[in-house]
């Protein structure tokens, strides 16, 4: 903050606790007029409105008082008058470093201790399990229900059906860089209503949901032109890509045929955010191994 | 509700009268017409916003009620609640009163009076185009602020009106002294003019969108400042105001102390205004601010007890009168709440015990615990002792009636306000709760899981307080129906 402001604020707080130390010393003088203690003012309104002159409670005064006197000893311990920063040298992010590197020394050891494991021993591990079942109730469950068996469009992961896979890193990955699933609106490219009907009923038929009609079979060249390069020719999906498999009964957003309509139609997009820094490497570590181990242990 | 606007139009003089209606015109009489309608307004208004903020509370149980139609969602309803209590309900008590009390406290007619009725007829639009706009999702997103622009602009046109009425009648006054009352009056119009006006500034893209000026923490900062005085200025100066008239008026007793009205008057507008970074608490607003809205939010604690001291003493001598006069309880018991709260307040604004209320129910609670339990009550017993006075009777219809709703309101707010303490402390006590391992001791979820029984609680209070409403309007009907209003004629000063 440059100079005038700093005086500006640094003045301007001192001029109002001026103002209140002698508002509480005014009230302390006998009232207006001469008139005593106790005694009516004099005024009168509407009839029958009047004042006494009482002074105000001494006990209200103190504590008027305590509270000025409270309030400069803090500005003088802590930042207030503007850029001195009080006598304490404290500040909020001081604080949170504090306490961050506090909570670090005391929690690292418990992280180092997981850190040694294998993935496949931190699966196994029930302290793992536990400190994991922890974190995903903090940071997951909000999309992916307390239940981790997720919602429309929020993948369960309680289920053997992986979008991104299911090895160490590619979850590591997914948790600590996020994911963006986007189906593309194809409306338009299947050639009007009837070309969208043909294309819902032939990967409804990949799954077995509906029989491979002519109509649907129909469809199969744009199946193979627009959708394979996400979900496979064959409709099992592509990891790499997170294009979900077409040909189990599991459907992210729904398999009737007007749920996959609106997919195909509109299209979807579907956001996994961040975790990286809100976790760091070591509990993230332990969270994906709880999050993999979830369809193991059913 | 129909009928009762037929009321208001019935009470405006008649064209084959026109000689009476020159007689009204005459300043040796007080303009009541504008009173009368905002005093009705009062109730109706109040009717509706707690019927919003029952409903809401009861979506918060059950999310099914808002029968997935967008105009009856939490989040559109629960701004058209917030609005329609304090500043349809607040708002017309408060001009309701103010027009009465500076009528008869300065000893002359209204001045200006088709600028009065214009406030009424405005103030009105406001309210129906907010009740129309909020739950249609128009909004600014600001928090007590969120009619657009058009609706601001209409909002800013009024308040001037008022102004303009409120000091002319304070210029023609017949009196030397200004009674205490006008003071806050006065305070409150002066200040939530500046509050409103520059919290707003926007730059209008459609009729029904605009863009702030301010960005980032310059907005936060913005917000709090105008939020924090609007419970201030609006809803304290204001029924301060509403007080110092009413209070010895009911009680027939002189104010207590005069010079704690003019330490505490002048303390109270100073220091509000630094007040409102303690809603910014751990934010990335600087340090500095957030210290100074703490310290000053603790000295504020001296000053609003002073209007508490004044209105209880006040009070004092007269004791005997609680026993049959049920307003006179409302009054007493709206002073505790105040009393309560502005302990609460500054409490809550330490940085260590904000750490643990932000952001839980407790906020609600506090915030009930002045709405309904000041501003609320110390309304109604005005309006018991304002409406008889404007229909030319001695009194309510019912005195039992009056105590009915006395109690079932207490015990309402009373259970509001409880179940909001618990249900946020031990919001605040889950939320921090850590394992050995670092790790969060509770999900969200179970959190909000541990809070639905005093969402229930909470909801059979506000069910009790809309109930005692319910009375009020029956009361009040019973009062009014019969009655034909006589000009009252303006006293001269003693």
């Amino acid at each position: 903050m440059t100079d005038f402001w700093h005086w500006f604020i640094a003045a301007g707080t001192i001029i109002f606790v001026i103002w209140c130390v002698w508002l509480v010393q005014w009230s302390g003088k006998q009232g207006p007029s001469n008139v005593k203690d106790e005694e009516l003012v004099g005024h009168k309104w509407d009839g029958d409105l009047e004042e006494w002159n009482n002074p105000a409670p001494r006990w209200w005064l103190y504590l008027y008082f305590i509270t000025i006197i409270f309030a400069v000893g803090y500005m003088v311990a802590y930042p207030g008058l503007g850029s001195f920063g009080g006598t304490l040298g404290w500040s909020q992010y001081g604080q949170y470093d504090a306490e961050m590197e506090a909570a670090a020394a005391r929690y690292e050891p418990i992280y180092e201790r997981f850190a040694a494991m294998s993935f496949d021993e931190l699966k196994a591990n029930d302290d793992a399990h536990q400190l994991g079942k922890s974190l995903y109730a903090s940071y997951c469950t909000t999309c992916h229900g307390s239940d981790a068996r997720g919602a429309v469009g929020y993948p369960s992961l309680t289920d053997n059906d992986w979008l991104y896979g299911n090895a160490e890193q590619q979850i590591i990955t997914s948790i600590s860089q996020g994911r963006n699933g986007i189906m593309p609106a194809l409306g338009p490219a299947l050639g009007g209503d009837a070309g969208v009907d043909n294309m819902v009923s032939y990967v409804r038929s990949l799954s077995g949901l509906e029989e491979a009609s002519a109509d649907a079979m129909s469809a199969q060249p744009l199946y193979v032109a627009l959708c394979s390069a996400c979900h496979a020719v064959d409709g099992k999906g592509n990891q790499m890509l997170g294009g979900p498999n077409l040909t189990d009964d599991i459907w992210l957003y729904g398999g009737s045929t007007e749920d996959v309509r609106a997919t195909i139609v509109n299209g979807r997009n579907a956001m996994m955010p961040s975790h990286q820094n809100l976790l760091g490497d070591k509990r993230l570590r332990i969270l994906a191994a709880y999050v993999g181990s979830l369809s193991e242990r059913q | 509700m129909i009928g009762m606007g037929h009321r208001i139009h019935a009470v405006r003089p008649h064209k084959n009268n026109f000689n009476r209606d020159k007689a009204l015109q005459n300043s040796a009489e007080y303009n009541d017409t504008v009173v009368r309608q905002f005093a009705i307004m009062t109730v109706v208004w109040g009717v509706v916003g707690m019927l919003a903020g029952v409903f809401i509370a009861a979506q918060l149980i059950w999310p099914a009620l808002n029968f997935e139609l967008p105009f009856l969602t939490y989040s559109r309803l629960r701004p058209l609640h917030t609005n329609a209590v304090i500043f349809a309900f607040g708002g017309s008590a408060l001009f309701a009163t103010a027009y009465y009390v500076v009528q008869r406290t300065c000893h002359v007619r209204l001045a200006f009076d088709k600028l009065a009725s214009f406030t009424f007829w405005g103030w009105q639009t406001v309210i129906l185009l907010a009740a129309i706009t909020l739950p249609l999702g128009i909004t600014q997103g600001k928090e007590y602020a969120e009619l657009e622009w058009p609706i601001d602009l209409l909002i800013a046109v009024v308040w001037v009106s008022f102004a303009l009425v409120f000091f002319g009648t304070i210029v023609k006054r017949r009196i030397k002294h200004i009674y205490v009352a006008n003071w806050f009056y006065g305070a409150f119009i002066i200040t939530v003019a500046i509050l409103h006006i520059f919290n707003n500034l926007a730059l209008p893209v459609t009729l029904t969108k605009s863009y702030q000026i301010y960005t980032g923490v310059v907005d936060g900062m913005m917000q709090w400042w105008y939020g924090h005085n609007a419970v201030g200025f609006f809803l304290t100066a204001g029924f301060l105001g509403m007080m110092y008239y009413f209070v010895p008026k009911q009680a027939g007793r002189p104010i207590y102390s005069y010079r704690l009205s003019v330490v505490h008057f002048w303390s109270l507008i100073a220091i509000y205004m630094w007040a409102g970074p303690h809603h910014l608490h751990y934010t990335s607003l600087p340090d500095w601010a957030q210290t100074l809205g703490m310290v000053f939010s603790l000295v504020l604690l001296a000053p609003s007890w002073g209007g508490m001291i004044n209105g209880i003493m006040t009070l004092s001598g007269a004791w005997h009168k609680l026993r049959t006069d049920p307003i006179l309880k409302f009054m007493i018991v709206s002073l505790s709440f105040y009393g309560m709260s502005t302990f609460e307040g500054p409490m809550m604004s330490i940085k260590t015990v904000n750490a643990l209320s932000h952001y839980t129910d407790w906020t609600i609670g506090h915030v009930h615990s002045g709405a309904l339990g000041w501003v609320a009550m110390m309304t109604i017993g005005a309006m018991y002792s304002l409406i008889p006075r404007l229909y030319n009777r001695e009194s309510m219809y019912s005195t039992k009636l009056i105590d009915v709703h006395f109690w079932t309101s207490t015990i309402g707010v009373v259970l509001y306000a409880v179940s909001m303490w618990v249900a946020g402390i031990t919001q605040g006590l889950m939320w921090r709760a850590v394992n050995d391992d670092g790790t969060l001791t509770y999900s969200f979820i179970e959190s909000l899981k541990a809070t639905y029984p005093y969402y229930g609680l909470r909801l059979i209070g506000g069910i009790l307080f809309i109930s005692g409403m319910f009375i009020m309007v029956y009361n009040v009907w019973k009062t009014i129906s019969e009655q034909k209003p006589v000009p009252v004629p303006v006293m001269d000063p003693a």
